[in-house]
């Protein structure tokens, strides 16, 4: 049995974990999390359905069934993951399932911002040395150890300089990923900001 | 770095401050919201023991999971009605305003906020939908969000973000009979790739932008996401100003004239610098259909699927998942692929003009027997403007079903659906696998006049050679 998932929070800045690679590129997010899970006004029971159509069609052998990876927790994927709709629901599927980093050729941007919002640290490699991750991942399992302050990520036979926008990683040092009371703070400029936008004074019948 | 375009003028008026982490804090001007991204949104806040800060400028409808056949409440699905009940008590307790089914006014949310007149250039929009971008026809800045974010803006009316580059899409001369602005764009998408626009706004322009309506400049907005970019927009002018004019919530009288000379000067530059330009001619672009399972995998209507050694190495991998799920075979023919289904609908091509063109092509013809077709206004206002038309009883005569507004099999959230491994000649924006809501379900995405023709022949057809 997996650990009682809780959500992370505060500041993030270490990580370890199995890897499990995913190979593909353009991996929407309705193939993360089908659009029929999302009839919930929560997001408690996701992590039982990400990928589900998927791994319904590889009959057990998706990456997410087997049992090498029951407690894996860095993904690796490859080009542009989850791209299409901007579900949340797809990050906190992978999330709730186990999965606490991602590391990938590239990432569709709003995925990136769920990402960040929740919690998840979205890394990138060159295409030539996620597969050579995910080469690694074909035979045995690969234990990463991530550092967020030097952006590396060790094993015992693979070192990587993980990139990762520095705004992001500064965020995840702090604790502010979790954005809402940094907004607040500037709660008087928010009121000014307001004040100033031409078209809240010509758009009086909305307000 | 991009200077002086719309997006630079929007962005600086919007920014509020620097965060520490070295984003910005941008206020949000006009946030929408609907039953599917929002409910765990409103359960944060409560969490946190915050409140709506200003309930004023977020605006709700409900439209992804509302059926389109029977809207009698309860719905007929639990969990459905467990959502909009969720929304009308966040709404109510918020003081959010709320256009619900049967207020004439509900739809999809990237129909309906243009039609009240609420989309205006200069403004930041977001909501929890990527089809967002939508908004950026007006010249606003436009971008969907995830349901933490539509948290923060509820909170805060405000988003932590970077700044994204500026990328201009060039399109001269102009679009050719029978080709609309659904294939222009899948043609956008297929040139530069579906990964191209991440980290970019795109500023749609040139001749062949200026002369499309309002509604098509939608179209092209709308599909801005499936080519990465998370936001689109095209600058304001006299097109725009006019549609806007006299909406339920426009601006009236001298704030008209004011909001007027705002607008007009939210225009890029002449001189404005962009991050990346791209041209194209827009007078080659045939009718365009999709083969594969991206949106970038489009051809058009008289082109072979291609093969793998035609494509570059990075869009291999792809192809080959693309022809095994879509039982296609590289170097087939897209004309005549038998369709199962036909669906005119969605936010990029669910407004009154689409259904104006799918009516012309269907007056007076047959859906195929072996097909089955439905159209499904964007929203109510649609709807009735449609009926007032006469043209729901073409789409009837012809043997399409008419239906209620909502989002229907764009994304088969209500029970709209594929079955088994059909074929689907959508006028939607995704053929993602598994996309309208069967796991094995095949969507062909192409304009609204090529479905009612395909619908017709029951097969995919060439639109063209229904309006000569």
């Amino acid at each position: 049995m997996k650990s009682e998932f809780t959500p992370p929070i505060g500041k993030i800045s270490n990580m370890n974990g199995n890897c499990i690679s995913l190979i593909g590129n353009d991996i929407d997010t309705d193939r993360i999390i089908p659009a029929r899970f999302l009839k919930c006004v929560n997001f408690d029971s996701l992590g039982e359905s990400v990928f589900e159509d998927d791994r319904k069609t590889l009959k057990g052998k998706h990456p997410f069934d087997l049992e090498e990876n029951k407690y894996a927790s860095i993904l690796v994927v490859n080009s542009n993951f989850g791209c299409g709709s901007s579900r949340e629901h797809a990050p906190q599927a992978l999330m709730r399932w186990g999965i606490k980093a991602i590391i990938g050729e590239s990432f569709a941007d709003i995925f990136y911002s769920n990402c960040i919002a929740i919690g998840i640290p979205c890394f990138t490699l060159p295409k030539k040395s996620i597969e050579e991750i995910q080469n690694y991942c074909d035979n045995q399992s690969l234990f990463l150890e991530i550092d967020l302050k030097n952006s590396s990520a060790q094993s015992q036979d693979l070192n990587f300089n993980l990139e990762i926008k520095e705004s992001s990683r500064k965020m995840f040092l702090s604790g502010e990923w979790d954005a809402t009371s940094t907004l607040l703070d500037n709660e008087n400029l928010i009121e000014n900001k307001f004040n100033q936008l031409p078209y809240i004074k010509f758009n009086t019948n909305i307000l | 770095m991009s200077q002086d375009t719309l997006f630079d003028k929007v962005w600086d008026l919007h920014k509020v401050s620097n965060l520490p982490g070295g984003s910005d804090q941008i206020f949000i001007g006009l946030h929408l919201i609907h039953e599917v991204t929002s409910p765990q949104a409103f359960g944060a806040l409560k969490d946190k023991k915050l409140k709506v800060k200003f309930p004023d400028r977020t605006v709700a409808t409900v439209d992804h999971i509302v059926p389109t056949d029977n809207q009698s409440r309860p719905f007929k699905d639990n969990l459905a009605e467990q959502m909009i009940e969720t929304l009308e008590k966040n709404c109510l307790e918020h003081k959010i305003r709320f256009f619900n089914i049967g207020s004439g006014n509900q739809g999809i949310v990237h129909v309906v906020a243009p039609e009240l007149g609420l989309t205006q250039p200069g403004m930041t929009i977001a909501c929890g939908d990527s089809h967002t971008s939508t908004h950026g026809a007006f010249g606003s800045i436009a971008f969907g969000i995830g349901t933490s974010q539509v948290r923060d803006v509820l909170a805060t009316q405000t988003l932590a973000m970077n700044k994204l580059k500026v990328r201009q899409i060039w399109c001269d001369n102009k679009l050719s009979k029978g080709v609309y602005a659904k294939d222009l764009v899948l043609h956008i998408i297929n040139k530069l790739g579906v990964k191209a626009g991440v980290g970019f706004a795109y500023e749609f322009a040139g001749p062949a932008i200026d002369e499309l309506s309002m509604e098509e400049r939608m179209t092209i907005c709308n599909m801005s996401i499936e080519g990465g970019a998370r936001c689109g927009y095209i600058n304001p002018d006299e097109k725009t100003f006019s549609y806007i004019k006299n909406k339920l919530y426009a601006p009236k009288n001298e704030h008209w004239d004011r909001a007027l000379r705002w607008w007009d000067s939210l225009k890029s530059d002449e001189n404005s610098i962009y991050d990346d330009v791209i041209k194209l001619d827009a007078s080659k672009v045939e009718p365009t259909v999709t083969w594969g399972i991206t949106p970038g995998q489009s051809i058009s209507i008289n082109q072979q699927i291609p093969l793998l050694d035609e494509l570059s190495p990075n869009d291999k991998l792809v192809a080959e998942e693309a022809y095994e799920y879509m039982s296609f075979k590289p170097g087939q023919l897209i004309k005549d692929t038998p369709v199962d289904v036909c669906f005119i609908g969605s936010c990029t091509n669910g407004r009154i003009s689409d259904l104006r063109v799918a009516a012309k092509v269907l007056k007076g013809k047959k859906v195929s027997k072996n097909v089955k077709a439905f159209a499904v206004p964007g929203s109510e206002k649609v709807a009735t403007k449609a009926k007032q038309e006469g043209l729901d009883q073409i789409f009837k005569d012809s043997g399409f079903q008419w239906r209620e507004p909502g989002c229907s099999m764009c994304l088969a959230m209500n029970s709209d659906k594929l079955i088994g491994n059909q074929v689907s000649a959508s006028s939607s924006n995704r053929n993602f696998k598994g996309r309208q809501g069967s796991s094995s379900g095949r969507t062909l995405l192409m304009s609204p006049a090529m479905v009612a023709a395909a619908a017709i022949n029951g097969k995919v057809s060439d639109v063209r050679e229904f309006i000569n």
